[in-house]
């Protein structure tokens, strides 16, 4: 079958599916069988969790750049763009509804809210990340860290956001909408999740995946290959926190409700475990690590005893256990799909004496010989 | 002129905390070049250590300063040793990997370290008791309105004495120089027959001493303590080792003391130029922005060339 004609079929079973799911989910159901709303909640929330997972793995698991403050960029999507929803875009709701029908016009606006607030967020990735990633080393960790703390206290001061109490509506001084529209529905978070693996997945097996990866294995090696590796990493950094801010955006709009406190430290923690479970640089291990990290947490609430506080605890002691054991993931860079069931013979990646870095390493031989090289070389970098 | 002597006195108060324990940061990171994001919770864990030691012996009935200098050794050493350990078990097994991998652990460390204790005692904050009766005593006035309380001058006293000592450790010591040899070069000081494994542990047991110290006595100034404290602190500290240039010890003490400094000083003016008193927190990571931006080697640093 041709390519193209495969695509096609593919965007539409997608499509179908997202279709009948969300008529599943919604609050009338499907045929009379619908899906109580906490379900729902949770896989709308797996959506979301799936966006954020894959796109903070293109910077942190195929380019080996550490972030950690994937939730601020979340914040900065999530609060501009229910910020254009609530104060501006009434009117030209209105206007659109009248030429086009309520759905199609609501579908527009939500659109444009969207791609505002991931062009902000793509924005405060770009400046978050030219000061950081032209340096080796750490620095993006700290910085990133330092950003999502300074998004948050400066939002906790604007008050036609809320501040401290909240994002719900508009604040009295203001016109604009009452309460925040629930846009988002299973079509677009479902929708956006799809979109953002199948980017995420054609960039890493672009020449720029090539890139990204050989930045990840050795930055040195790469430059010397002639990769311009700060423009890079500065471009995996913008896409992955334009992604942020689109979960951000459908979180809001999902949610109707903002606070500061959902984007905490914390936040960004569980976003990492999301791809340390799933193995750093596998585009279907950080969709397993989100969907189980979503669901974790509700499944402890069912336990009993206090199980659901010590929720916390048993994330950082299963970091610490999987770093331990194997620090390139529970799934390392391996993908998992249909075609692993046939060849179930294959060896996994970690028992190669390149998976012993921590870091991924692509399938070459080859590269477990530089690899060991680096190991000499990082007694050097004391130096 | 009063303000800002005033302003300048809590700043420098808050900034030798801070130095205390970028110290640590800044240890450990000339030698492992890794960012021990636990050091901020040892810094709690020191606190806590204190306190429950004082409930545990009684020592919380009559201020002295017998009491206080009893407790803040006994937290250091407790903190030394829960230093040790971290890097016994958690960083040693992966010291061989890549460094996002040892970042990794540190941060699991570090969550790790907070919601045990918030799990166990509980997120609300707890009262350290109150050593040297500055929370009653009236403080000194040096001139007009400016004054400095007992507190703040313990809190210079002591911080000072573990600098000075500190410094001697390192220059004027054998331990020191095969500390200062590990940092330089990890291999060839393990080629010149030093055991570099006890060297670093006892680098994260002197850190970890000195963010004690930070952790008792700030509880002297502020006595509210609780789990998370270590957090903001910890990262503020982290971003003065960074301005001074990490690895640098005098370079920690400088980034300590121009953060708090810088800190204060955005609360006591701030409102002149519309910056809220909120923003406080802000200004340690827009100065880490603009250091990364400006001088990344930081102000005493110098840029290390990497080799191939």
């Amino acid at each position: 079958m041709p390519t193209f004609i495969k695509r096609i079929l593919g965007l539409v079973v997608v499509v179908v599916l997202l279709v009948v799911m969300n008529a599943f989910m919604s609050r009338e159901g499907l045929f009379g069988f619908g899906l109580p709303y906490y379900y729902a909640e949770i896989i709308n929330l797996t959506g979301i969790s799936i966006i954020l997972a894959s796109s903070l793995n293109l910077i942190t698991g195929f380019t080996g750049q550490f972030s950690i403050g994937h939730a601020g960029f979340m914040a900065v999507g999530a609060y501009s763009s229910v910020f254009m929803t609530v104060y501006f875009s009434e009117g030209l709701e209105q206007w659109l509804t009248g030429l086009l029908g309520a759905t199609l016009a609501q579908s527009i606006v939500f659109l444009a809210v969207i791609i505002f607030g991931a062009l902000i967020a793509a924005l405060a990735g770009l400046v978050v990340g030219i000061p950081s990633l032209r340096l080796r080393g750490d620095y993006l960790a700290i910085v990133t860290l330092g950003f999502a703390e300074i998004i948050r206290i400066i939002i906790l001061n604007i008050d036609r956001v809320g501040g401290a109490t909240g994002f719900r509506g508009r604040v009295p001084p203001w016109d604009g909408r009452q309460i925040i529209p629930q846009y988002a529905n299973f079509i677009w978070i479902g929708g956006f999740a799809v979109i953002t693996i199948v980017v995420v997945y054609n960039i890493v097996k672009s020449d720029t995946g090539r890139a990204l990866i050989s930045i990840r294995e050795d930055e040195l090696a790469a430059e010397a290959m002639g990769i311009n590796t700060t423009r890079y990493k500065v471009m995996a950094f913008v896409i992955s926190s334009a992604f942020a801010g689109i979960a951000g955006a459908l979180f809001g709009h999902f949610r109707q409700f903002l606070h500061t406190n959902d984007f905490q430290f914390i936040r960004s923690i569980e976003i990492i475990i999301m791809i340390v479970l799933g193995g750093m640089g596998s585009i279907t291990g950080a969709v397993l690590g989100a969907i189980v990290i979503t669901i974790l947490p509700e499944l402890l609430r069912k336990l009993p005893g206090d199980l659901y506080s010590y929720r916390l605890v048993i994330y950082s002691a299963l970091l610490i256990v999987i770093m331990l054991t194997r620090p390139q993931g529970v799934m390392g860079a391996k993908e998992f799909g249909l075609s692993w069931l046939k060849r179930p013979q294959r060896r996994p990646e970690g028992d190669k004496p390149a998976g012993e870095k921590g870091v991924p390493i692509a399938q070459q031989p080859a590269t477990a010989v530089i690899d060991q090289g680096k190991e000499i070389e990082q007694g050097k970098e004391h130096a | 002129m009063d303000t800002f002597v005033q302003q300048l006195i809590n700043g420098l108060n808050v900034g030798a905390i801070y130095a205390l324990i970028a110290l640590g940061y800044t240890m450990v990171y000339g030698i492992l070049r890794l960012i021990n994001f636990a050091h901020g919770d040892v810094y709690m864990v020191g606190a806590f250590a204190g306190y429950f030691i004082a409930l545990s012996l009684g020592l919380a009935a009559g201020p002295s300063l017998l009491s206080l200098t009893f407790i803040l050794v006994a937290s250091m050493i407790i903190a030394a040793i829960v230093g040790m350990l971290i890097e016994r078990f958690a960083y040693r097994p992966v010291r061989k990997y890549s460094r996002m991998t040892t970042l990794i652990m540190a941060i699991g460390v570090s969550l790790l370290i907070e919601n045990l204790f918030v799990a166990r005692i509980g997120a609300a904050p707890r009262a350290f008791p109150d050593f040297l009766g500055s929370q009653s005593q009236p403080p000194y006035h040096l001139f007009g309105n400016a004054a400095i309380s007992k507190a703040q001058i313990i809190i210079f006293l002591v911080s000072i004495a573990l600098m000075l000592l500190l410094q001697w450790i390192v220059f004027r010591t054998k331990v020191g120089t095969a500390m200062r040899a590990v940092s330089f070069n990890l291999n060839s000081a393990k080629l010149m027959g030093i055991n570099t494994d006890a060297i670093i542990s006892l680098t994260f047991a002197i850190g970890s001493a000195l963010a004690a110290a930070g952790g008792v006595l700030t509880a002297q100034y502020n006595p509210n303590i609780d789990p998370l404290m270590g957090i903001l602190t910890g990262l503020k500290a982290f971003v003065a080792a960074v301005l001074g240039g990490i690895g640098n010890i005098p370079g920690a003490v400088l980034g300590g003391l121009l953060i708090g400094a810088a800190e204060t000083f955005v609360v006591g003016y701030g409102y002149h130029i519309g910056i809220a008193s909120t923003y406080r927190d802000a200004v340690a990571f827009a100065i880490l922005i603009l250091v990364l931006l400006l001088r990344p080697s930081g102000l005493l640093g110098s840029t290390v060339q990497e080799k191939v």
